[in-house]
């Protein structure tokens, strides 16, 4: 796939996001816009179309980093416990500080992100037994079980519905004030970039790296921290988008070869425009209703996994 | 201790615990509170035994004590069928009305793709457990996901109607489908007993099977297509249980440390209405239903599951 | 008898097995030899109807060996393959026990335990019939797959390479128990053998495969020669007869 196509497929599916909606808005009204209609674009539709391209470019990236450093082409934040730990941080966030503003919050998501990816990859440093599938169904079962301990707490606290929004991601609350958390993420998106060799470099393994003179521990930290900072930004404003970080960094290496540097503008733009049609499809399908992008990208990322992982000899994965 | 004193152990165990769940606290109320109560016992003892069979049997096709059939998917399946049968013909109409029909449309339907399903799979992959665990974990999320796609596009007040009957929990147990369940498990149970010969051999894995006569692939088919309505029904009963045969079939395996079903079979069974009775009684009476069974028994599952895949995975 | 006609078999496009034609006698000891990869498992494999076959045909005793009512091809006919890993707990003598398994369907007999009781005598296991299997050495799990194989009590008797695991003594007791086996009771035995010199020694028809075709066969007195081995194998081969055998030497 051509960058520029993905771009161009970008600018047009943004512009159309822009004009898809319940509020009557067109592209012919946008030089002779009412009131009304301003509100319309600059409090919801404008404020969505930014969160959504910022969430799918730093989940993906996320997922990117994390598959460098594991050198696994299926660890992810969904499948290493990250997205749950998060989730997990929110609900504890709830039950002990309920008027916790949005970053004490965001605070504790992070921590609980980073302790629960950080457990993960030293579960993996005790199994021997390195199939490239049988990581990931570690990850799962470890985010199953933080999941149910979410789930149970919520139970516990009468906390179901408050919980069940970061269980399937949705835009369609996210109006101006509610999503700027998410630039947090663009620095890190930056610094990935800026780390990106060392990423690369860590994933060869410890004496590897020590011996380019590289740091192992503080290149690990850095960029499970940097995984944690974006997971717990987007679950904590959009909720959680499965997969996301797992299939679109794999179907650019498919289409591109594994040159993180380069690949990871890729990865970020693939990653915002599948985000993107996804929000789009929810939004028109059953419209005037709408299916929360949890949903669209649950069932479009679980399936194109499948795909990966059932055609993975003849990609190479 | 022998085999036969371990059993009527295990069964002392599960006739207490039906006694306790039954008898405890009933407060004067015996003609409200009874026959509920021994419902609840009934489908809880059904989808026990069904899930401990059928996970037993799974393993011992598949050669392996970390798969459940729950973990491929099945019961996620069973859900997404659900879902679709009201999706393509209508929440209200006919078929809700007859909610017999609809279970059996679905035991139906979910036999003939769980087998498409475990042919395509086991054709493809053959012998990688790991990736086979993984395609089930994977395929249940994506048909969890499709069923919730599809129950957002049905009417919401006409979802919500038949959200009720169709999904049940071990807190709602679907009672009306009591009967017919029942009906279904006896006669894959009778059908099961032609096989159940086959089981230990089978358990040397194919090749000795074959060797030793058996028609390995004609049976397997059977057997998958015993679980299949074991499942279905276990579903239908009390909702999704991830993890519950996992734990039961190996608790079979560590205490009578056998290949012979005639112990492996009965104990997991015992073991699973045991600990469903007592978890049950604990949601109830001590958590006052503020959690659910199915949590405590993933929570549990999960982290057994992870010490089985990390601790002995150059075992299976 | 045994008659295998044209069979072949391919896995994507690469012929395993091609176009192979045996006759194996009744009452003999049949060896297939031949390089790593020549395809002998897989046509024992085919023989004993562990895998289907591309094309061709198996006639035991005249019938297509997929045609036959398993439980009675199980009775007549037993395959013991190489790399046995049974993962379940069990003792040497439940696992001597399922060799009787097509005859009694899981309900052991008087005359069926007698029978096991034989068959681990003949394979010397008396000391080790209550251990469990992951207890035992290499050799000793191959000693009591071959006592189940006894015990099946089958006319035909198929087995894929089993010296494997086992030392010097035992390969000698194992191979002195199969001739036994056909000298006294009338069985068939074809075995897979990387052994040339076992072979040479107890068969009494040697079947050599290269690439997947059957290259040479005939009596090992004719098969054992420089001449036919060095084409079988690509190496130099020394036979030289001692005490009536034919013996290889190839290790300088």
């Amino acid at each position: 796939m051509k960058w520029w196509i993905t771009g161009f497929l970008l600018i047009f599916f943004s512009i159309l996001s822009l004009f898809i909606g319940v509020s009557d808005l067109s592209i012919t009204d946008l030089f002779s816009l009412s009131a009304e209609q301003q509100e319309v674009l600059f409090v919801s539709r404008i404020p969505r179309l930014i969160s959504l391209l910022i969430a799918g470019m730093s989940m993906s990236i996320a997922g990117l980093i994390m598959q460098q450093l594991s050198q696994n082409k299926f660890v992810s934040p969904t499948t290493a416990g990250t997205m749950d730990s998060a989730r997990l941080g929110i609900l504890v966030g709830m039950l002990l500080f309920p008027s916790a503003s949005m970053m004490e919050k965001m605070l504790l998501a992070f921590l609980f992100a980073l302790a629960g990816t950080f457990v993960f990859m030293k579960i993996l440093d005790k199994i021997r037994y390195r199939d490239a599938v049988f990581i990931p169904l570690v990850g799962l079962m470890f985010g199953n079980i933080i999941g149910s301990v979410t789930t149970f707490l919520a139970y516990r606290f009468d906390l179901v519905q408050s919980i069940g929004t970061w269980l399937h991601g949705d835009f369609s609350m996210l109006i101006e004030g509610r999503y700027e958390l998410l630039y947090l993420s663009l620095p890190v998106v930056i610094l990935a970039y800026i780390f990106a060799h060392h990423f690369t470099i860590a994933g060869m393994g410890e004496d590897f790296a020590s011996n380019l003179g590289l740091s192992y521990q503080k290149v690990l930290y850095l960029g499970l921290g940097l995984v944690a900072l974006i997971t717990a930004s987007v679950v904590l404003t959009a909720g959680m988008l499965p997969f996301l970080g797992l299939i679109v960094p794999n179907i650019v290496t498919i289409y591109q070869g594994d040159h993180l540097r380069s690949s990871i503008w890729q990865t970020a733009v693939l990653g915002a425009l599948f985000v993107l049609v996804c929000d789009i499809l929810g939004r028109v399908i059953i419209y005037p209703y709408e299916i929360s992008i949890g949903l669209t990208v649950g069932v479009l990322g679980s399936g194109i996994f499948l795909y990966l992982l059932l055609r993975r000899r003849a990609y190479g994965l | 201790m022998g085999y036969n004193k371990k059993m009527i152990i295990l069964l002392s165990l599960s006739v207490a615990s039906v006694l306790l769940f039954v008898f405890w606290d009933v407060g004067g109320e015996w003609d409200y509170v009874l026959p509920r109560r021994l419902e609840k016992v009934a489908a809880i003892t059904m989808t026990g035994a069904a899930i401990a069979t059928s996970t037993v049997i799974f393993q011992t096709i598949t050669n392996n004590r970390i798969l459940t059939p729950s973990l491929i998917g099945f019961d996620s399946l069973y859900v997404l069928l659900q879902t679709a049968i009201v999706f393509l013909f209508g929440g209200g109409t006919l078929v809700m009305m007859n909610s017999h029909f609809h279970f059996l449309l679905s035991v139906g339907l979910m036999v003939v793709f769980a087998l498409l399903l475990f042919l395509f799979i086991f054709k493809k992959e053959g012998k990688n457990i790991y990736f086979l665990l993984l395609i089930g974990i994977i395929l249940g999320t994506f048909f969890s996901s499709i069923s919730e796609f599809l129950q957002v596009l049905i009417d919401p007040n006409e979802f919500l109607v038949v959200q009720d009957k169709m999904f049940a929990s071990f807190n709602n147990a679907n009672t009306e489908l009591l009967l017919v369940g029942g009906v279904l498990l006896l006669a894959a149970t009778l059908y099961l007993f032609r096989y159940v010969k086959y089981l230990d051999v089978i358990s040397l894995g194919q090749e000795e099977a074959v060797n030793l006569g058996v028609n390995y692939d004609a049976v397997v088919k059977r057997l998958l297509g015993v679980i299949a309505v074991y499942v279905s029904v276990a579903t239908a009963l009390v909702g999704p249980i991830t993890f519950l045969g996992l734990i039961v079939a190996n608790v079979a395996h560590e205490v009578f440390r056998t290949y012979r079903h005639k112990y492996l079979i009965p104990g997991a069974i015992f073991v699973s209405i045991f600990s469903l009775l007592i978890g049950q009684w604990f949601v109830e009476h001590v958590f006052t239903f503020s959690t659910t069974i199915s949590v405590i028994v993933n929570f549990i599952g999960g982290i057994y599951f992870i010490y089985l895949l990390v601790k002995e995975n150059d075992v299976w | 008898m045994v008659d295998v006609t044209n069979v072949s078999k391919a896995y994507k496009e690469v012929k395993v097995v091609d176009d192979v034609s045996v006759h194996i006698k009744k009452g003999t000891i049949t060896s297939f030899i031949g390089a790593n990869g020549a395809g002998k498992s897989t046509l024992l494999s085919m023989v004993s109807r562990l895998i289907p076959k591309d094309e061709g045909s198996v006639l035991l005793d005249g019938e297509e060996i997929t045609s036959y009512d398993n439980k009675e091809l199980a009775k007549r006919l037993s395959v013991l393959k190489q790399s046995n890993n049974i993962k379940v707990r069990i003792t040497v003598r439940e696992l001597v026990s399922f060799g009787r398994f097509p005859y009694s369907q899981g309900k052991l007999k008087k005359e069926d335990e007698k029978l096991i009781d034989e068959a681990i005598e003949y394979m010397q296991l008396e000391d080790f019939e209550g251990r469990f299997l992951d207890e035992l050495s290499g050799g000793q799990k191959q000693r009591a797959y071959i006592a189940m194989v006894i015990a099946q009590d089958t006319e035909y008797i198929l087995l894929d390479e089993p010296l494997n695991n086992l030392d010097m003594k035992h390969s000698k007791q194992i191979m002195k128990a199969l001739r036994r086996m056909v000298d006294d009771l009338g069985k068939t035995v074809v075995i897979v053998i990387h052994d040339i010199n076992f072979a040479s020694c107890y068969s009494d028809h040697i079947v050599a495969l290269k690439d997947g075709k059957c290259v040479y066969e005939g009596h090992p007195e004719e098969m054992i020669t420089n001449n036919v081995l060095r084409e079988v194998y690509d190496m130099e081969f020394n036979v030289c007869n001692i005490d009536g055998n034919r013996i290889c030497v190839f290790f300088t």
